[in-house]
């Protein structure tokens, strides 16, 4: 038997999913028209307080008069929208939802506000074979924080991404104008193993690596302000110099720090951050 | 996808969509020509795939709605959502009957304002002036709401 094949068969096909999916990138980068810069902040592993990092730095730049939102992309473990006092409802209309307020005025999208306190993810399709398909289902969520969020005129939209280089390549997918990637580490040989992986990643994959924070830089006393040791090792400056990137900041671990009222070092990043953006 | 009328070599066209709801998926094709329908029937890994990508087998025939993707596909709670107001009572907008409303109640809080909308404005479109269980069903064939 001969029979015609899909382009011999002229007529157009109704599902069209590949004009579907083309309609979907087009609503994002629709969205983030108005945003100037988009960055992400990674790390490579888990418990180097990178959602702290993304917290301050939003609050930071917010407080240095930049409109500023999160998208809080930790699907499983999202923290940054009660870092940054930010709660739902979320308030929908017409031309999408609106994005929650935090400090400083910053706009919040995180799954912290679709999710029961203490509830995990749970995706509403049987859990048979979901390898298969669960790393979509993220990517689709991420695409509805970023496409169907009513963000409006942003000066810096900051992504806390899950550790790993994974959540990266999904944003240059989804995010092609994505400006970079800001790496965060302890100071352990341990981490700089982890994130020099992810920031290998992120370089071979094409991206751009805008600097290192180190996080826990020390032990800071809060009685004195004396920085003390917390962590052996190097691994913000080692791993600046081996990408050739900046080091944006040192941070020491300060038991009174909030991101609601991020210290000084905090608003020395955001400068180099905008000046490494311009 | 495309469906081929071998008989008539005339590809067919879609007709309707199932989601029975037991995550399996199913949609119609008829020959424009002879009249022969066939169904295509995807088990719910299959269905799960193409849903996960957030595309519908035969079209759209709505743009997407808001957050549509993230509250068709979490399991989220009922609060997460403050949607917009009722637009019953507006002039021109449609009304919900009481039995139209139990049935609404039924549905997960998380989806249940855009689900409201999605009929509200199917019955605006089409000039109908109450919302009843008999407009809901129809809706939910002609725009493929099974799931919802």
């Amino acid at each position: 038997m001969t029979f015609r094949t899909y382009f011999a068969v002229p007529d157009k096909d109704r599902s069209d999913l590949m004009g579907q999916v083309t309609a979907q990138r087009a609503r994002v980068a629709e969205r983030l028209a108005t945003v100037r810069s988009v960055v992400t902040v990674v790390s490579g592993k888990g418990g180097v307080g990178k959602s702290f990092t993304t917290a301050s730095l939003a609050v930071a730049a917010a407080r240095r008069g930049l409109a500023v939102g999160v998208v809080d992309a930790d699907l499983r473990s999202p923290t940054v929208a009660r870092m940054l006092g930010a709660a739902g409802p979320l308030a929908v209309g017409e031309s999408g939802v609106t994005p929650a307020a935090g400090a400083a005025g910053v706009r919040v999208m995180s799954a912290d506000f679709l999710l029961d306190d203490g509830k995990p993810l749970v995706w509403r399709e049987p859990p048979a074979e979901g390898f298969v398909w669960r790393g979509a289902m993220e990517v689709g969520a991420l695409r509805a924080f970023l496409g169907d969020v009513a963000w409006g005129a942003l000066d810096l939209l900051l992504v806390d991404l899950p550790p790993g280089a994974d959540g990266m390549s999904d944003m240059a997918t989804l995010a092609p104008a994505l400006a970079g990637a800001v790496a965060v580490t302890i100071p352990s040989e341990e981490s700089r193993r982890s994130v020099a992986r992810t920031m290998r990643a992120l370089v071979d994959g094409g991206q751009t690596v805008l600097g290192v924070i180190e996080n826990m830089a020390g032990y800071a006393c809060g009685a004195c302000g004396h920085v003390g040791p917390l962590f052996r090792g190097s691994a913000g400056t080692d791993l600046a110099g081996e990408f050739r990137v900046d080091l944006l900041g040192r941070i020491p671990f300060d038991p009174s720090a909030t991101p609601e009222e991020p210290g000084r070092a905090w608003g020395t990043i955001v400068d180099m951050l905008i000046e490494r953006l311009r | 996808m495309k469906f081929l009328c071998l008989d008539c070599d005339q590809q067919m066209t879609f007709a309707e969509r199932k989601e029975p709801g037991d995550g399996t998926f199913a949609a119609s094709f008829t020959c424009p020509a002879c009249g022969r329908s066939v169904a295509m029937l995807a088990n719910p890994m299959e269905t799960q795939l193409v849903g996960a990508l957030g595309v519908r087998i035969g079209g759209r025939e709505l743009d997407e709605q808001p957050m549509e993707f993230v509250r068709k596909n979490v399991v989220g709670r009922d609060d997460a959502f403050a949607d917009a107001p009722d637009q019953a009572g507006v002039p021109g907008r449609p009304v919900w009957t009481a039995e139209a409303e139990e049935r609404l109640r039924r549905v997960p809080g998380f989806v249940r304002g855009m689900v409201k909308k999605i009929y509200g404005e199917y019955a605006a479109d089409r000039g109908i002036a109450e919302i009843t269980p008999a407009v809901m069903d129809q809706a939910r064939i002609e725009l493929g709401l099974e799931g919802m």
